[in-house]
Order: structure tokens, then sequence, then C-alpha cells
């Protein structure tokens, strides 16, 4: 560990401090249709949309139809990155034929269920890559199939959590707002602007921005080097600031061409945080108390910092065989450009938030380094989290932190002013469990499975020659505990919509393809369906007032019981498969064995 | 309820328009013309306009005379094609100890792969280090792109002196030539300090040439 390096870590963080109370006041003014600097712009636009749709701006809906109007909408975009991924090959901007015959060999075909993993996963915000994008996906399918979810999937995100902040902030009432003024408002006002002004820093960076066929280098030493294309910057842009992640290129983020400088790299970070961050502030407001949305704020910031220390100082620490003939911490599958500091900064706050964009291999991190991003997506990605997706999840807990917390004293647990009754908890526990059955469930699963016959068609690992696994677990890269580690991380950000992976194991197969789409669709509607029905309970609720007898949930004891409460509820669900995994491999690589 | 199936179809088509058309034909449009050289991927050119390579994506340097980069596992090695890490875990084998198999013909098995330990042994040969030397973690590890374009200003350091011996140059020449090509931490504190390969290999022809008669790479 160097100074230079906590610098790095504590300069991001004033930023982000800095940066979060205009960026909730600017969200806060969007969603209520005050004017904003932008208005000029956008309003003509934004009146020309409604109108082209049919959108009546004041038609005021139920947590139900609400509902229905996000799920209808996140059906019909997936349906149709299907359809452009099965036909690539017939759409324009594919100067390499990818997905066609006359692809190159060293191009990959698009399945059906590749296809399908990739429409689940952009839909719901994970951007999961089971494919590598340099070969491929087209420049179109990157542009409009994926790069067009990354809009959609944050703007939708967002939405929702301004229909739930809704939920919690008016009384007596039957609506939680309009999903397609949100939707609209979303992306014309918060994503749209900020994006055009990053992707040019990011161009002048180096980032490529254009569509020509991929060039062919002689290099100094006289062999042939493929150098691809695309539009990277405008893509990159929306990836991080919409917490997606899902990258041009395989290697995402650590790409020379996704993240050039460690410049562009401190861009990414603030962007991934920046909305998740602004939204608690814009909570606060709407509640009417901004100290409600800096307690939320603290406990995200406390179990951030803690995760980053955690992770930098296991990474710089190294791993003791490496060390033994070599100097400078692990750096197996990191960029000397970001070196330890920057990359494990980045790890961190890309799994804190649904992002899943990555500057470096977390398969080759060290058992505890690794365990944080693992760990935060085992949180459910409250820490600041996908943007909108976070500040749901943390107010999911929140519920149960004062449902604990009226159980100690004996009341009935309040929070902002509104009794938390049966049906509040029930549905909050049920969005909990959803996500622990899911990604616990599927993890067993995968650990046992005896792909059914023919195998040849469910679990063929791509690759010369063509190998095909009976068993599903047999597609990981490592052998021991660290084997373990790659399923359950798998599940992990699958379910948690988080899309960064531990990523040595094959999962372009069917089987893999498959459960990994289905995991990820359960991780993000199932747990949104509760949640938006404690919204639309919460709505209908009247004011209590504030008595001696209410806790307080704007102070620092409440974001101490709140980071307790993510960490038990973690824990107690999690534990045991993360002692088989991570923990294990920790004392194992002290003791010098390998596998 | 099936009105909103409507809504949701027409503003997928909107929205795509504005975000998947306008947005990066923009972006597109205003880099092409302010930023073409970043824009189409900072490619390098010999005099003669033939391709070199681009300065942000590592290339593979084997002879003596050149600063090695680190090693890669993209494809075969610093194949942009196949981007990739090893996505080898901290008790991997085959990343500290490699894998060595011999064919039923007594040739090495394609799929053969240097551990940390083998890399480490034969950075220690080519350089001229002790047996029991540590070396820049940099120099045996793999980078998470497989394309890493920079080497730590510290591995460079310990290259100088078999480069120099292969241009017929004194150390502190090189040396030189590596403070000078070296990047600083952006912004002063972002990162870290790193050598970019191509460039300082190309500086090294410019300024260092094998054999002055020779023909310059790409120069006509």
């Amino acid at each position: 560990m160097t100074l230079i390096g906590w610098l790095q870590i504590v300069v991001f963080f004033g930023l982000l401090l800095a940066l979060t109370k205009p960026m909730g006041i600017f969200m806060h003014r969007v969603f209520e249709g005050e004017p904003t600097f932008l208005t000029p712009v956008m309003r003509p636009i934004e009146k020309l949309i409604y109108r082209l749709c049919g959108v009546r701006e004041d038609d005021d809906m139920p947590w139900t139809r609400y509902t229905v109007a996000m799920l209808f909408f996140s059906i019909v975009t997936l349906l149709l990155t299907y359809a452009i991924l099965r036909w690539q090959a017939y759409l324009p901007l594919n100067p390499m034929r990818l997905g066609s015959d006359k692809a190159p060999g060293w191009g990959t075909a698009m399945t059906p269920d590749l296809a399908f993993n990739t429409a689940a996963s952009f839909t719901t915000n994970t951007n999961w890559q089971a494919y590598s994008g340099e070969n491929t996906m087209s420049y179109f399918s990157q542009m409009v199939a994926l790069a067009s979810h990354n809009f959609f999937s944050a703007a939708a995100g967002i939405a929702i959590a301004i229909a739930f902040v809704r939920g919690l902030a008016r009384k007596s009432a039957t609506g939680v707002g309009n999903f397609w003024v949100d939707l609209t408002r979303a992306t014309l006002y918060v994503l749209l602007p900020l994006c055009i002004v990053i992707a040019l820093v990011y161009v002048q960076q180096g980032m490529p921005q254009n569509f020509h066929a991929y060039h062919t280098a002689q290099t100094v030493e006289g062999s042939a080097q493929i150098i691809p294309g695309g539009p990277v910057a405008s893509q990159e842009a929306i990836k991080m600031l919409g917490t997606n992640g899902g990258g041009i290129f395989n290697a995402n983020s650590s790409h020379p061409f996704e993240n050039p400088t460690p410049l562009t790299n401190f861009i990414q970070m603030l962007t991934i945080f920046l909305i998740g961050g602004g939204i608690v502030y814009t909570f606060g407001i709407a509640v009417g108390n901004v100290r409600q949305g800096w307690a939320i704020f603290a406990a995200m910031s406390a179990l951030f910092l803690l995760g980053v220390a955690v992770c930098y100082w296991q990474e710089a620490k190294g791993n003791p065989i490496i060390n033994a003939v070599a100097t400078g911490g692990n750096m197996e599958g990191k960029e000397a450009r970001f070196g330890i500091a920057s990359s494990t900064l980045f790890a961190t706050i890309t799994t804190d938030a649904s992002c899943g964009a990555v500057n470096s291999m977390h398969d080759s991190y060290t058992p505890l380094g690794g365990l944080v991003p693992m760990a935060n997506i085992l949180t459910g990605e409250v820490i600041f989290g996908g943007v909108g997706a976070g500040l749901y999840g943390m107010l999911m807990y929140a519920i149960l932190a004062v449902f604990i917390a009226g159980l100690m004293v004996g009341r009935t647990p309040e929070y902002l002013g509104k009794k938390v009754e049966a049906f509040e908890v029930k549905m909050a526990m049920l969005a909990c469990l959803i996500l622990v059955a899911d990604v616990l469930g599927f993890t067993a699963l995968s650990c046992v499975t005896h792909v059914p016959h023919p195998a040849t068609y469910w679990n063929t690992v791509s690759g010369t020659p063509p190998s095909v696994n009976a068993l599903a677990s047999a597609n990981t890269n490592n052998s021991g505990p660290h084997g373990f580690s790659e399923i359950l991380y798998t599940f992990d950000s699958a379910t948690g919509n988080n899309g960064s992976a531990f990523a040595g194991i094959s999962v372009n197969t069917p089987y893999w393809n498959l459960t990994i789409g289905i995991a990820m669709l359960i991780g993000r509607f199932l747990m949104i369906i509760p949640l938006l029905a404690i919204a639309g309970s919460m709505a209908k609720k009247k004011r209590v007032p504030v008595s001696s007898g209410t806790f307080p949930t704007d102070n620092a004891l409440f974001a101490g019981l709140l980071v307790g409460v993510v960490i038990i509820v973690g824990a107690l669900s999690y534990f045991p498969a993360v002692a088989l995994g991570p923990v294990v491999e920790h004392f194992l690589m002290l003791g010098g064995k390998t596998f | 309820m099936f009105n909103q199936l409507g809504t949701s179809i027409k503003i997928t088509l909107v929205l795509l328009v504005i975000v998947s058309g306008i947005y990066p034909l923009a972006v597109w449009g205003v880099s092409q013309v302010l930023l073409p050289r970043q824009a189409n991927g900072s490619l390098v050119k010999s005099s003669s306009g033939a391709i070199v390579g681009s300065t942000l994506i590592g290339q593979g340097f084997t002879k003596p005379e050149y600063f090695h980069p680190r090693p890669s596992a993209a494809g075969s090695g610093y194949d942009p094609t196949q981007s990739s890490g090893t996505n080898l875990g901290p008790t991997s084998d085959k990343l500290i100890n490699g894998v060595h198999k011999k064919l039923a013909n007594g040739k090495d098995d394609p799929n053969n792969f240097d551990g940390v330990k083998d890399l480490a042994a034969a950075y220690r040969t080519e350089n001229g280090l002790s047996a029991t030397a540590r070396v820049p973690v940099d120099a045996v590890t793999r980078s998470a792109s497989g394309l890493d374009p920079d080497i730590s200003i510290e591995n460079a350091r310990v290259q100088a002196a078999r480069v120099a011996k292969a241009r017929n140059t004194d150390v502190s020449a090189i040396t030189r030539l590596i403070d000078k090509t070296a990047h600083g931490r952006d912004l002063g504190f972002l990162g870290e300090p790193r050598v970019n390969v191509l460039s300082v290999n190309l500086a090294l022809d410019q300024e260092y040439p094998l054999n002055k008669s020779l023909v310059k790479p790409g120069a006509k």
C-alpha cells in the first residue's frame, strides 16, 4: 500500500461527496417536473415524445399499473434485442460480417441461447458478457441492441426508485407517478446530457469512435495484428453512468480502448456512483428531511470504505507464493497503468453498484481481495448500488432495520412517519429471500448437475478441439475452492444484476446461458415487484405524528443499525457458502497449497 | 392494460432513435472532425503509411534489442480479437508452476503454459539476473486485457542493460531514453508511472538503430 494509493481513494470519496448534493437537487427538480437549465432544450423533445407515444403526463399510476408498464417495456426491449442479435448478419454496420458464414475464422457464432442470455442480461441491467464483443457483436448490435438497454434499463431503475420514494413520501395517495414520464425524463435530462460530455472527454483521452473495418497492422517485429474499431466512447459513457457494465470488448474496462488512461479510469469510477449517490439526496428532499438521505448515505459510505480498504490491503500484500519470486503485490490480471490502488478501488465500486464493468480480472485476485467484490454483490448491491436499484434495495433494508429496532423496544415500527406493518415486512423479507434462493439455489444446482443428454448440445465448450463437459461444474477454469468461488460468483453476479465475473468459467454453453439468464430475470423482476408493492401500500398510509416514542431514522445510530442489518442478513445467508470458497482458499494459499 | 403494450412499443422506437441513433452518431461526427487520431484508434503509421500498431494496444516483442512487454493471455499473445486475462486464481498450480507436457510424438503440447516461476526464470536469464533475484511483478504476470501497452518503470530499467548490449550503446543512454518516454501518474496522483513499450521501442529504433545501413521499420 502506498500513500499515493490511499490519496486516490480519498480524493475519489471527497469528489463523490461534493457531487452528491448538486446531483440530488437536480434530479429532484427533474422528476418533479420543475424547470432546470436543460428545460429550454429538452422540454420540446419531451413533449414531442409524449405526443408521439400517446402518454398523458398527468396520469398518476397506482403501483400495479406502474409495474405492468415497467414489465411490458422490459419485455418489448428484451425481444427487440434478441431479434437484432439473431439477425445481425443481415443488418448494417457489420464490416467484419460477424454472425454470418462469411465471418473471419476468429468470429464466434450468436447462438439462440447466447442471444437469450445477452438480451436478459442487458434488459435486467446486468450486462453479463457471455460473449466476447470483439469477435461476436457487430457495431449495429453494440449500438442498437446493447447500448440502448444501457439507457433503458438505467432509466427504468431510476424510475422505480423515484416511484418507491414517492410511495414513502406521499400520504393517503393512490398513485406513485407515471412510468413513461419518469422513464423519458431520466433519459433526456439525466443520462443523455452527461453522456455527451463524458463521451467526448473519453475520445480526447484515446477511446475510439468509428465504424470502420478492423485494421491489420504489421507489427515492429513483423507479425500481423488485427486492431478492432467500434463506437466505443459513446457506449462507455452510458455503460458507467447507467451502472450497466457491458463493454464493447471481452476484457471490458481493462481493455486499453475501453479505458485508455488512469484519468478515464477515474471518471469511469466517479460516474458509476454519481447517480446512485445523488438519488439518496433526492430521497432526502422528497421525504422532507435531507438528514434521512444523509443517514442512508453514511451507511453506504461506511460499507464502501470498509470494502475498498480490505481489498486494497489484500491485493497490495499479494500472493505469498508469487511474492517469493517477484516484488510489487498481486498484478496478475491487472493493468500496469492502473496498478493496484486504481484496480481495487474500481473493483469495489463496480460491485457496490450493480455496474459490473471490470478494469482488472477479479478471478485472479487473492482470496480475501476477491471476497470483497463477491460480498459487495451479496449485500444485494445496496452500497450506492445500481442507478435506482441501490436506493430501493437499501430502503428495503431500512424497513427491516426499523422492524428489528421495533422488536427490541416492543413498539410498532415506523419509517418516515408511516407505520411499518406485517404486509411491508413480509414483502421486504420476500424480496430478500428471493435473492438468497436465486444465488444459492443455482450455485448448488450447477455444482452437481450432470448435463442431460445429449451433452454435446447442452455443454459444448467452444474452442479447438471442441470439448464436451457432462458435468456443468467442469466448465470452471480453476480447481479446488477457487473453482467453487467461480460458480458462486457467477450466480451472485447474475442475481445481483451486477455482470462482473470470476471470468475464467466457460459460460457460453446452452446450460450456463439459460440458467444464468433465468437467474438474472429472477434477480431483477421478482425483487422489484414486492418492493413496488411496499411503495403502493406505504403511499396509501396516513402520516403519524412524531412522538417521544418514535425511533429517529436520520442519525448516526440508525446508520449504524442499518450497516449492522446489511451485514447480519448477508452473513446469515451466505457465510457457509463463502467459507467453502474464498475463506478456505485464503488459508490454503497461506500454506502454499496449489491445485 | 394492453394500451401499455402499445405505449411500450412506441416509446421504445422513439427513444431508440435518440439514444442509439442521434447520440452515438453525434459523438462520432464531432470526434471524427475534432479528434480524428484518437477516434480512429491512435494508430501508429510508418513513413510509408503502413499501420505498425496502435499506441494503446500492446504488441509482442521477443528480440533482445527491444523492450519486452508483459506476458499476454490474449489468444496466442497480444491478439486483439481475443482480449482476455488468464483468470487463474491465486492457488492455481497452472498459474504458479505452468503446464509442461509432451505429446505422444515427443513434441510439446500446444496447450503448454508458462507459470509465474517459468516466466521469472526466463526473465532472469534474459537480463542476466541471479537465479534467486526477485523480479518486478508486472514482468511475470499477465495483464487483465492481454493487451497491456505498458510496463512498469522498474521493469524497463531491469531490461535496459540487455537492450544497451544488443544495440552496442551504454546503459545510461538507454536509461535516459526510458526517462524521456515514461508517463508519470495522470494529474500527478492517478494510476501508476509507466513506459509504453511500442513508443519506447520506436524511439530506440530512431535514436539507436541497430545498424545504420539497415532499413528502419517502415522506412522506405
